[in-house]
């Protein structure tokens, strides 16, 4: 089971976070942090998983992360859970938030807070790994976009007729 | 066209993250947070009505704060208003700020539920997928008390959209994972199961991992999803990749699906059908010829994904550890991966040789990579990789190769990090006791081990090279020998102390005739470390001092002297000081033959566990230690241990007589040594079988016996009229149990009430192993008696007999039932006959606590109803009760006051005759 998604950037701001199990605010900052300080210091070219930390349940977690650029995506995984296919995960989620937002780059995670999570949702559902097939996630958000399109246009056009009123 | 479009949404919103990144300092943002949040606020609690769009708005505003690290403590209803608009796109941020920020104790849940209820009813997948990711992601109990029934359904409905069938399967297992209490097994498990051969692999994944998980629980009622999800995986694996379209991964056919179908199988032990066993060895073969193939891509996806599948199936050969043959390739692969250039490659390598060792088929094969593990554990730059080094060194140590492995681990602790330096030195002790041949190469380790890592070196470790001297003659010598030459170093840590002051104590007459070691140089070389140390282990020395007054009666004097100045005998630690005094006057007034019987040589320790062992596996978590004959077959090894914990506890630790203590000198020193000792209890218990009994009644796991040599512990569980026992055998020694043979008997009469059938253990029980039988238990009518459980075995040549009551109660096969009180008393007044009614008055024990009560009936599995007769301080239980042939025994349970004395009234009404002893015991319970 998947017990965390975090995405920070290399300054260690989140900029996603998404927790399967439930934590206060504040063990939730806590962890973010003590995740960040675990994988910013590791090398690049070690290996992509380590021991979580203590905050998250100590060597019975992993955690397995990349580092794109600005950003590290890490998720935090129990026993249950292919390393390598959590890796391959990260790589779909990434690739997916690429088509989605064409040449995503950090400011589209700050202003699409909201997007990012409902892509994330398609994949992972309670900690589970929900969808892998790129392009079904991509049909599953084009239907979302298209029935936002449609409810946006409509309010609009009872903006208009409000305003001819 | 991308996905998103960037032009559109909310102009608010990126306003105000746009400031919240321009602000210059902490300062400035938080100012910037709190008139936003005071700004959402007056709109929230405002006149206006607000439109969906702006509470859309306010609420991506808020989460954008939290996830800022802020705390938010409103909009939550407002997130709760927005679940209920038509609109999609607001209907979906309703359920993101509820997945996100609402936790599963909210007072809101009520409303949420209500929602939740209507878009599951709604037959629109998309708003139903809102739903289900709702319950999945929040999956508090009051969720799984509401939907636990309807999830199923949708599941297995056949005009259920794909999409939805999918979040319905992994919602369940959520739930399933949160309160499995709550979700009901039943006729849909079975067409759960046929999901496996589902069109849409989405489904067949989340199916996979649904099933895995309930399999773990009961796997009897998932049997049948072996052949499918054989079937399934080799249609994958032998397929030519286009025949799967999009779930092709870089190449690899629906890997994530393989892994999961391969995770399911290692529920389950190989298939005894032998063409279905043979595929799925062909499915295996199949994967691992793959690996040898030239890559179909350079990517690292590619090699990823094609690994991610092969690790898998390593696992599962390993968990079936059945064909030599496989094992020896999968070997033969990971061996390769040992050497690779990807490190997280290596990582899983190392990972999952660590599980190989342990295989009888590939222990050796194992071996042969000894060199290169070694090397990982110099060379590698990462210090995850070099940690799994030392557990694959740890997991492929036998006697052949210990000593090099011993002496490896050593000189990597003097570099090895900080945060894994404890867990070294555990495994570096216990590798060192296990396998020494020759104890005086133990103790070298040992002391070796605090003089590299002192501070790392538990009590537990030192502990225990005492406890094997004193046990061993023929090192007594060597060890008093090489404590002194050690102790010779200028600075020397604090264990190193006690160790030495222990061991020269008890033996240093050992040594006494080497003039550079005379009673008197031993004397100034142990006191010279004194004032450098802690209060305990100064307490140990002065029991050390004392010991040398009667080893040594030529330095009587100089001690007496030490003992005489007033940094002792007026030190401001009361422990010093008592025993500075005490241990004065004794050298004072005794003469030398009392004093010789007082301060004897300690009686050697009785065989037990090795505490170390057990402090790694609290430390790692004993299902993942992947090490260690014993722990391997210890599947519960964690409640095991806690309960080993609470035995000793109960156990009097005065049955430990340290002969320094005789003159009621309390030796804090000393007493750090009964501490491990403590569950030793001197005198051997004969047949006290019956000790643990009265704590099953309401229990159904624990330990139910413990002797020197022998620990049971028992794990049960019933359900209707059928029960199972786990029974565990814990071999406490370090010599094997031989000829070890079990059987229950039961008397006449309860031979035609209860069936117990035992599953076959086996005669052996190594060295500190624990072994696992099966009872399966069947209650054809009500009895009174317990069976009873015999054990024999062979100890070092005396054969063993021990007979165990099995907690076996008939209220344990009751099934509770709640019932309105009219029912009930209906039923009551029913069994009017004078042989259908008992009665008991009792007088409590303890207050009287209504909740106390409640929570004591129920773990009898008992129903309720409550407040039903006329007494003002009445509590009123029903039970039904259910064997082959069920019936209902009423219990009603009353508290009255008697001249302030508390009082139970305790009736039970039934329709057999034959309950009186059981129910009068569950009154007691009430009590």
């Amino acid at each position: 089971m998947i017990k965390a998604i975090l995405i920070f950037n290399n300054h260690g701001k989140p900029r996603l976070s998404k927790f399967y199990e439930h934590y206060n605010e504040d063990t939730e900052q806590q962890i973010i942090r003590e995740t960040f300080h675990l994988v910013s210091k590791r090398d690049e070219n070690v290996c992509n998983f380590l021991e979580g930390g203590l905050l998250i349940g100590g060597s019975d977690y992993k955690l397995i992360y990349r580092h794109y650029a600005t950003l590290y995506f890490v998720f935090c995984v129990d026993s249950s859970e292919s390393e390598l296919g959590i890796l391959d995960l990260i790589q779909v989620f990434v690739e997916t938030l690429d088509k989605c937002f064409e040449n995503v780059c950090e400011l589209d995670l700050i202003f699409h807070v909201d997007k990012v999570h409902h892509i994330l949702a398609e994949m992972v559902m309670g900690g589970m790994v929900l969808e892998t097939n790129m392009n079904e996630i991509i049909t599953q958000v084009d239907a979302q976009n298209k029935m936002e399109k449609s409810e946006v246009s409509a309010s609009l056009k009872i903006c208009y007729l409000d305003q001819i009123q | 066209m991308p996905a998103v479009s960037k032009g559109d949404g909310m102009r608010g919103l990126a306003v105000f993250i746009s400031d919240i990144r321009n602000c210059k300092s902490k300062e400035a943002e938080v100012k910037r947070i709190n008139k936003e949040l005071a700004n959402i606020r007056s709109k929230f609690k405002g006149d206006k009505a607000l439109d969906g769009y702006s509470k859309k708005k306010y609420v991506c505003k808020l989460l954008f704060i939290f996830l800022l690290g802020h705390d938010i403590d409103f909009g939550h209803m407002e997130a709760v208003n927005l679940l209920s608009s038509n609109k999609y796109t607001e209907k979906q941020i309703g359920y993101l700020f509820i997945s996100v920020l609402v936790n599963s104790n909210s007072e809101l849940i009520r409303l949420i539920n209500n929602a939740i209820k209507n878009d599951l009813a709604s037959r629109n997948p998309t708003f139903m997928n809102l739903a289900l990711h709702c319950i999945a992601n929040v999956g508090s109990r009051e969720m799984a008390e509401a939907f636990a029934s309807d999830i199923p359904r949708i599941l297995v409905a056949g005009d259920t959209m794909d999409s939805v069938k999918q979040s319905a399967a992994l919602c369940l297992l959520r739930l399933n994972r949160t309160s499995p209490d709550l979700v009901p097994m039943g006729e849909w498990t079975a067409r759960v199961v046929h999901l496996l051969n589902d069109q849409h692999l989405g489904v067949v994944t989340a199916a996979t991992s649904l099933i895995t998980t309930l399999a773990q629980k009961s796997p009897d009622d998932f049997k049948t999803s072996v052949s499918l999800a054989v079937a399934r995986l080799s249609r994958i694996v032998t397929s030519a990749s286009i025949d799967l379209q999009d779930y092709t991964y870089y190449f690899v056919a629906a890997p994530w699906l393989s892994v999961k179908l391969l995770r399911l199988l290692q529920c389950y032990p190989p298939p005894e059908d032998a063409s279905l066993r043979s595929r799925l060895t062909e499915c295996l073969e199949t994967i691992l010829n793959k690996a040898q193939e030239p890559p179909k891509s350079k990517k690292v996806q590619h090699s990823n994904a094609k690994n991610a599948v092969l690790f898998e199936a390593i696992a599962l050969i390993i968990h079936h550890d059945s064909e030599p043959n496989l094992l020896v390739r999968a070997c033969n692969q990971l061996g390769q991966f040992l050497q690779h250039r990807e490190t997280n490659l290596r990582y899983l390598a190392l990972e999952s040789m660590c599980t190989l060792a342990s295989s009888e088929f590939s222990h050796e094969a194992v071996k042969t990579h000894i060199e290169t593990v070694i090397s990982a554990l110099k060379t590698e730059r990462d210090v995850s990789v070099r940690q799994r080094a030392v557990d694959l060194l740890y997991a492929m140590c036998d006697r052949s190769n210990s000593k090099q492995i011993v002496a490896e681990m050593l000189s990597y602790l003097e570099t090895a990090d900080y945060s894994i330096r404890e867990e070294i030195v555990l495994k570096v002790a216990i590798l060192a006791e296990k396998y020494a041949v020759d104890y005086t190469w133990y103790v070298d380790t040992i002391l070796n081990l605090i003089r590299i890592a002192g501070d790392y070196v538990s009590e537990e470790v030192w502990y225990r090279v005492i406890q094997i001297v004193i046990n061993r003659d023929d090192v007594q010598g060597y060890a008093a020998k090489t404590v002194f030459e050690a102790l010779q170093a200028p600075a020397c840590h604090e264990n190193l102390v006690k160790v030495g002051g222990y061991i020269l104590g008890e033996f240093g007459n050992l040594i006494a005739g080497d003039p550079r070691s005379s009673p008197l140089v031993q004397f100034n070389l142990l006191h010279s470390k004194f004032h450098l140390c802690s209060v305990p282990t100064r307490a140990l020395l002065l029991s050390a001092y004392i010991k040398f007054i009667n080893l040594f009666p030529e330095v009587k004097g100089t001690i007496q002297d030490v003992l005489r100045s007033d940094s002792q005998l007026r030190n401001a630690d009361v422990e010093l000081q008592q025993r500075a005094v005490e241990y004065l006057r004794l050298s004072c007034i005794a003469s030398t033959d009392i004093l010789a019987t007082v301060l004897e040589e300690m009686p050697p320790f009785p065989e037990r566990e090795s505490s170390i062992l057990a402090k790694l596996k609290k430390k790692k978590g004993s299902s993942k230690l992947p090490d260690m004959d014993d722990s391997r077959k210890n599947v519960n090894g964690n409640t095991e241990h806690a309960e080993d914990a609470e035995v000793a506890s109960k156990v009097p630790s005065h049955t430990f007589t340290d002969n320094l203590n005789v003159n009621s000198a309390p030796s804090s020193g000393a007493s750090l040594l009964v501490d491990v000792f403590s569950d030793f209890s001197s005198a051997a218990p004969t047949e006290s079988s019956d000790e643990h009994f009265p704590r099953f009644v309401c229990k159904n796991n624990g330990v139910i016996y413990e002797n020197q040599l022998l620990q049971i512990g028992l794990k049960s569980e019933y359900r209707q009229n059928l029960g199972r026992m786990y029974v565990f055998y814990g071999n406490k020694t370090s010599t094997q149990f031989q000829s070890f043979s079990t059987s229950v008997s039961s008397n006449d009469v309860l031979c035609s009430q209860l069936n117990v059938q035992e599953k076959p253990v086996d005669p052996l029980i190594e060295a500190g192993a624990q072994v696992q039988q099966i009872l399966n238990i069947e209650c054809v009518s009500d009895f009174s008696d317990t069976p009873v459980l015999n054990i024999q075995f062979r100890y070092g040549g005396t054969l063993q007999n021990i007979a165990v009551k099995l907690p076996v109660m008939l209220n344990k096969f009751f099934q509770p039932t709640e019932m309105m009180s009219q029912d009930f008393f209906q039923r009551w007044k029913q069994l009017g006959a004078p042989q259908q009614e008992v009665q008991k008055i009792f007088k409590a024990k303890n207050q009287m606590d209504t909740d106390v009560t409640k929570a004591k009936v129920n773990s009898e599995a008992l129903g309720q109803c409550e407040h039903l007769g006329p007494s003002v301080t009445d509590l009123s239980y029903s039970i039904n009760m259910q064997s082959d042939f069920s019936f209902m025994i009423l219990l009603l349970l009353w508290c009255f006051y008697e001249s302030s004395q508390l009082t139970s009234l305790c009736s039970v009404a039934f329709t057999p005759p034959a309950l009186r002893f059981r129910c009068s015991s569950v009154g007691r319970c009430g009590s």
